[in-house]
């Protein structure tokens, strides 16, 4: 793909990420966010923090897939944004519309419960993604450790899904699917890094 | 574990139940569901039948109705329930409940007493006057609602059971038949749904057997054709589609508690200042509301504290939650 059509393409990307949202806003204001209008904000919320998450995760695996898959790691800071993005709208319908913005409220809350503790964890490596996501972070921190501190979306995921599983209620089940999808991502990723690294030994003892 | 996928229609899309009954009769057919499809084919060729079922009811008014209280909307109570008989999402029930059959429908009286009984639910409508109560409801996932029920109170059918003596506590047992609630098969509680009473908490005039909502029998997603109403504990507590009421000796087994006992205890009385593990129970939000004014305090047994208060005294509610 050639860096003009990529471009083209963020110009489609970028507003189609914003779809949830503006189908949000759309029913808040058709008086169209059912019975329990908080609940379902904060679970849109959540759910596309969640999507944004994995479908950022599955770029890396999917690019492997074929050399013509290249291009796609251009979209791949944009996606993650947008994962912070949906992610602090959900943590703001914690802070207003569940907590009320008492703080003291927000404390009990965050040292009582695990679930809480979860998301916040999974909300501050995704603050640490969003900040260190600038190039010239990147070029200020250098490839190596710009790439160990960006392995923290993984951890970003797995308190998300955590914390989605201690939401339901003990026998229900529906977190099963997202969980399937992060665990295909780690082996995927698992299996990338071994393959590497036989490549990597395989050409020095070439060099050598 | 075998699951049965319907897609999903928010409630943001009720149509006229005619319609959403052909759109799920499609679906399901499209899914290769033909089991499913069977029985929605019937219904989409008497589309009127489900609006039919919906009897009125003549009640009278009663002393024990809160006054004041903004009621929720017959669309909320109707489409936002948990009834996990029919599904663990809040819209599931109103979606697969029209599976329930409500005659014919017997409530079957054992466990200590005189002579076990059963009681047709024809034969229940007309023991006591109807009335009309205006009860809060308050479900222990910090959600509130208003809800207009119509009964009458437990104690009056109570005393036709004859208890003996020895009969401390009252079990309720829910419908338990995969064939018209088939979420049974995929949710991991110990069915049948049982809850339980302390006999002084069954006699309080409070407790309500209830019979219909909005002076009209109860929809099936909110616990036709009968169900326990208790305005000072959680939701959950109030048994729904009762086919048996036991007088026992012993705290009888309850399915929450049982699913998670630090979580849900026997009692469970409505109690803002004994948080749940995940929820606070503080606060609570109101079905209905606009989201920016949704969230109003909790009180103590859910506003019925001087009617309830007593069958408490002495005991320690953060042990006994
Ligand atoms: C990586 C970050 C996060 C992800 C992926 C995430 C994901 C989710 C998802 C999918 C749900 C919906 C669960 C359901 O429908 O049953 C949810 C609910 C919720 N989340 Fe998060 N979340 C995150 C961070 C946070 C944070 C930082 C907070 C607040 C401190 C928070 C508070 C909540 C609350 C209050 C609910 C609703 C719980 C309820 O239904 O009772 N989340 N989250």
């Amino acid at each position: 793909m050639t860096n003009r059509s990529i471009v083209t393409l963020k110009w489609f990307v970028f507003p189609a990420c914003l779809i949830p949202l503006g189908h949000l806003v759309y029913r808040g204001f058709t008086n169209a966010l059912g019975p329990d209008p908080v609940a379902t904000i904060t679970h849109r919320t959540g759910f596309w923090t969640l999507y944004f998450l994995l479908i950022s995760l599955a770029i890396t695996p999917v690019r492997c897939l074929s050399a013509r898959l290249g291009w796609l790691i251009r979209f791949r800071r944009m996606l993650g944004l947008f994962a912070f993005f949906y992610a602090c709208l959900h943590l703001l319908t914690w802070v207003w519309l569940y907590s009320g913005f008492s703080v003291q409220a927000m404390i009990q809350d965050l040292s009582k419960r695990p679930y809480i503790m979860a998301g916040m964890a999974g909300w501050l490596c995704l603050l640490i993604l969003a900040v260190t996501s600038p190039m010239f972070v990147l070029r200020k921190l250098g490839g190596k450790r710009w790439q160990r501190i960006h392995r923290l979306a993984y951890v970003a995921a797995i308190a998300g899904v955590i914390h989605y599983w201690w939401i339901v209620k003990s026998g229900v089940l529906t977190p099963w699917r997202v969980t399937a999808v992060l665990t295909i991502l780690f082996l995927a990723r698992i299996v990338w890094t071994i393959r590497e690294q036989r490549r990597r030994k395989l050409r020095t003892a070439v060099a050598a | 574990m075998k699951r049965i996928d319907i897609p999903k229609i928010p409630s943001s899309e009720i149509t006229p139940q005619s319609a959403y009954m052909n759109r799920r009769a499609f679906m399901a057919g499209a899914a290769g569901a033909a089991a499913l499809a069977t029985p929605f084919l019937r219904h989409m060729a008497h589309p009127q039948a489900v609006e039919a079922d919906t009897q009125k009811l003549a009640t009278v008014p009663s002393k024990y109705s809160s006054t004041g209280l903004q009621l929720t909307s017959f669309n909320d109570i109707t489409t936002y329930n948990n009834f996990y008989e029919f599904g663990v999402e809040k819209s599931d029930p109103s979606h697969n409940a029209w599976r329930l059959k409500t005659r014919p429908w017997t409530v079957k009286v054992s466990g200590l007493v005189k002579k076990p009984k059963t009681f047709d639910i024809d034969t229940l409508l007309k023991l006591q006057p109807m009335e009309e109560r205006v009860y809060r409801h308050r479900c222990v996932e910090a959600w509130s609602m208003v809800i207009p029920w119509a009964g009458y109170s437990l104690s009056e059918f109570i005393k036709q059971c004859e208890p003996l003596g020895s009969a401390k506590y009252v079990q309720f047992l829910s419908l338990d038949n995969p064939q018209e609630e088939p979420w049974i098969r995929q949710v991991d509680l110990h069915w049948p749904y049982s809850e339980g009473l302390r006999m002084d908490e069954a006699m309080n005039p409070l407790a309500l057997l209830t019979f219909g909502l909005y002076g009209q029998v109860l929809p099936n997603q909110d616990g036709a054709p009968i169900r326990m109403v208790l305005p000072w504990k959680y939701g959950f507590k109030s048994a729904k589609s009762l086919v048996e009421v036991k007088f026992v000796k012993n705290q009888p087994r309850t399915t929450w508690n049982e699913s998670a006992p630090n979580e849900y205890g026997f009692y469970s009385n409505v109690n803002p200042n004994v948080d749940h593990p995940r929820w606070s129970q503080k606060y609570e939000r109101v079905i209905g509301a606009p989201f920016w004014k949704a969230r109003q305090p909790t009180l103590m047994f859910n506003g019925y504290g001087d009617q309830v208060a007593y069958l408490y005294k002495g005991m320690d509610l953060r042990k006994d939650f």
